[in-house]
C-alpha cells in the first residue's frame, strides 16, 4: 500500500483516529479552519457519511439488524462512496483532504467485533495510505469519561453490546473500547502514526498538529488561484457550518 | 402400510461442506445439514421460471424449500434500488453495496436455513457478482478476498442462452431492454441494441472463466422449459442422492 504522494496525487491526505471521545473531531476541525483561513485548498469527509448508504447503516443500527459481516461491509461501502465520489477527485485536483476516520477504523473495530484480519484489509486495500495520520491517545479513562459524562445514553452498536460482552451498555463500552485501543496501538507502527498525547489541553494539541503539517507540507502550494470564487464543498453532517462560511 | 408417496422421499446424504474463504465469524458449516442450490443466467435465460418448477417439484418430494436472489436483503434492497435508480454510484461502491446485500441474506436466510435442512434455491448467487464487477474493471484476486465469505453450493446450474436469443427474449418480453443488463453504464455502445449484445457475450466469456475456478453445471438453456428442467431434476436428484459434485473442468 502506497500513500497518496507516492502514488504522485498533487492532493494530499491527512487522517485523524483515536477512540470516541478522544477529541480527534475537535481537532480536525480546528485544522480544517486554520487551513481555510490561509486560503487552501480544503476538504473534510467524515465516516459513515455518504448520504446513499446512510440509511441503511442508520436502519441496520435502529432495528440492530447488522451482524459483524454486515457491519464491516456496509461501512465499506460508505467509505468506497467516499473515497470514489470525493477524495480521489478531489486529491488529483490537489486538494488537501482532512478525513475523520480513515480505513484504520475500520481495521480496528471490524477484528474487535471478529472479521478476519486479513479479510477487512483485503477489502480496502484498493484505498491509498494517508500522508499523515494522526493518532489521538487519550487514556481510556480520559476518552470513557468524556463520552460518559456528555452522552449517557450509549447506542448499541457504539458501546459493542452485539459481541455479548457485558448486560450492562458502560460495561460493554468500557471493554469494547479497550479492545479497539489495542488494536490501534498494535497498528501504530506499521502504519506511521504521528501519536499525539490527547491528555493535554485542545491548545496543546492543535499547536504541535499545525507545526507538524507545516513541516511536512508545502502549504503555499494549496493556495486557492487568485480570482477563483470559493465555495465551499458541502461535507455531508456538517451543513449548518457551511452558512458561516459563504458569509 | 405406507402411505402414497412416502417411500418416494429421499433422505439427503451427507455431504462436506466450506466456505470459499473466511466464511462467516462463529459459523460451523458442518452444521448446515440442508442443500444449496444455485440458478444462474442472464436475465431471459428462463431462472425464475425454472426454479418456480422445482420448488414445485422438491416440494411434491417431500422437500422443505427456500428462495433468496439478489437485491432481496432486509437491509439495503431499497437503498439499492434508489441507487440504481438514479445510477449515481461507482463501480467499487454499488459491488460492495451488492455484496452486502448478500451478506445480509447468506446470514439472515441462507445459513439458518441451511441449518434448519431446507433445501436452499438461489436465483443468481456470487457468480453474478463477480461476473458484472470484472466486466466493470474490478480485480478478480480482491472480489475473491470478498466473496470469501459465501457458502460452497452444492450444484450451481448455468443456464446458457446465446445474446442472440435473450435479446429476442426480452423484447419480446418487455418491448425493451434493461439499462443495467445492457451495460449501459460501461458506455459500450450509445446504441442499447449493440450494448446488450456487446455486454452479454463479456458477462458469457466472464461466467465461462469463472466456471473454471468454480464449476458450475453448463445447462442449454435454449430448449424447452420442460427439457431444461428436466435435466435440471434428473442432476439434483443425483445430488440429493450424494451421487453428484460440482464439476470442476
Amino acid at each position: 500500500m502506497k500513500t497518496f504522494a507516492e502514488q504522485n496525487f498533487p492532493g494530499r491526505l491527512i487522517a485523524v483516529e483515536g477512540l470516541d471521545g478522544s477529541g480527534k473531531s475537535t481537532q480536525i476541525y480546528l485544522l480544517k479552519r486554520w487551513l481555510e483561513l490561509q486560503n487552501l485548498k480544503v476538504y473534510f469527509s467524515e465516516w459513515n457519511s455518504s448520504e446513499l448508504v446512510k440509511s441503511a447503516t442508520s436502519k441496520g443500527k435502529k432495528r440492530e439488524l447488522l451482524t459483524p459481516t454486515t457491519f464491516s461491509l456496509i461501512h465499506a461501502t460508505d467509505f468506497a462512496d467516499r473515497y470514489e465520489r470525493h477524495l480521489v477527485p478531489l486529491l488529483r485536483a490537489g486538494y488537501l483532504v482532512l478525513c475523520d476516520r480513515y480505513i484504520f477504523t475500520a481495521f480496528a473495530r471490524d477484528v474487535v467485533r471478529g472479521c478476519p484480519p486479513e479479510w477487512v484489509r483485503g477489502i480496502y486495500n484498493f484505498a491509498a495510505l494517508p500522508d499523515l495520520t494522526f493518532f489521538f491517545k487519550a487514556d481510556l479513562e480520559v476518552s470513557l469519561r468524556r463520552i460518559l459524562e456528555g452522552r449517557p445514553q450509549l447506542k448499541y452498536f457504539e458501546a459493542g453490546m452485539d459481541l455479548r460482552l457485558s448486560a450492562d451498555p458502560y460495561e460493554s463500552f468500557r471493554i469494547f473500547q479497550g479492545r479497539i485501543l489495542e488494536q490501534y496501538l498494535a497498528m501504530s507502527t506499521e502504519f506511521k502514526f504521528t501519536t499525539v498525547d490527547a491528555n493535554q489541553l485542545v491548545e496543546a494539541q492543535q499547536v504541535l498538529v499545525r507545526e507538524l503539517i507545516s513541516k511536512k507540507l508545502n502549504l503555499d502550494s494549496f493556495k486557492r488561484a487568485e480570482g477563483v470564487v470559493v465555495r465551499p464543498v458541502p461535507s455531508p453532517q456538517k451543513k449548518a457550518r457551511i452558512e458561516e462560511e459563504v458569509e | 402400510m405406507k402411505r402414497t408417496g412416502e417411500n418416494q422421499i429421499v433422505v439427503p446424504r451427507k455431504t462436506e461442506r466450506r466456505f470459499y474463504g473466511h466464511g462467516i465469524p462463529g459459523v460451523d458449516p458442518g452444521l448446515l445439514a440442508g442443500r444449496l442450490i444455485v440458478v444462474e443466467g442472464a436475465d431471459g435465460s428462463g431462472r425464475s421460471t425454472q426454479i418456480a418448477h422445482l420448488v414445485d417439484w422438491l416440494e411434491g418430494s417431500g422437500h422443505a424449500t427456500v428462495q433468496v436472489g439478489l437485491k432481496r436483503s432486509t437491509l439495503v434492497s431499497e437503498e439499492l434500488e434508489r441507487a440504481q435508480q438514479g445510477n449515481i454510484l461507482s463501480r467499487m461502491t454499488l459491488g460492495l453495496f451488492y455484496a452486502t446485500d448478500f451478506a445480509d441474506q447468506l446470514e439472515n436466510i441462507i445459513l439458518p436455513a441451511l441449518k434448519a435442512g431446507f433445501i436452499v434455491l438461489a436465483d443468481r448467487y456470487i457468480y453474478t457478482l463477480m461476473a458484472r464487477d470484472m466486466v466493470r474493471g474490478l480485480d478478480e484476486a480482491w472480489l475473491k478476498n470478498l466473496y470469501g465469505i459465501a457458502l460452497e453450493p452444492d450444484a450451481v446450474f448455468y443456464l446458457n442462452v446465446p445474446p442472440e436469443e435473450l435479446v429476442q427474449r426480452n423484447i419480446a418480453k418487455s418491448a425493451a431492454l434493461d439499462y443495467w443488463e445492457s451495460g449501459m453504464d460501461l458506455g459500450l455502445s450509445r446504441d442499447m441494441f449493440d450494448c446488450f449484445m456487446k455486454y452479454q457475450t463479456t458477462m458469457e466469456q466472464t461466467f465461462r472463466r469463472l466456471q473454471r475456478t468454480y464449476g458450475f453445471h453448463i445447462v442449454d438453456g435454449t430448449r424447452s422449459t420442460e427439457a431444461v428442467n428436466q435435466e435440471l431434476r434428473k442432476k439434483i436428484g443425483a445430488i440429493l442422492a450424494g451421487k453428484l459434485a460440482l464439476t470442476k473442468t
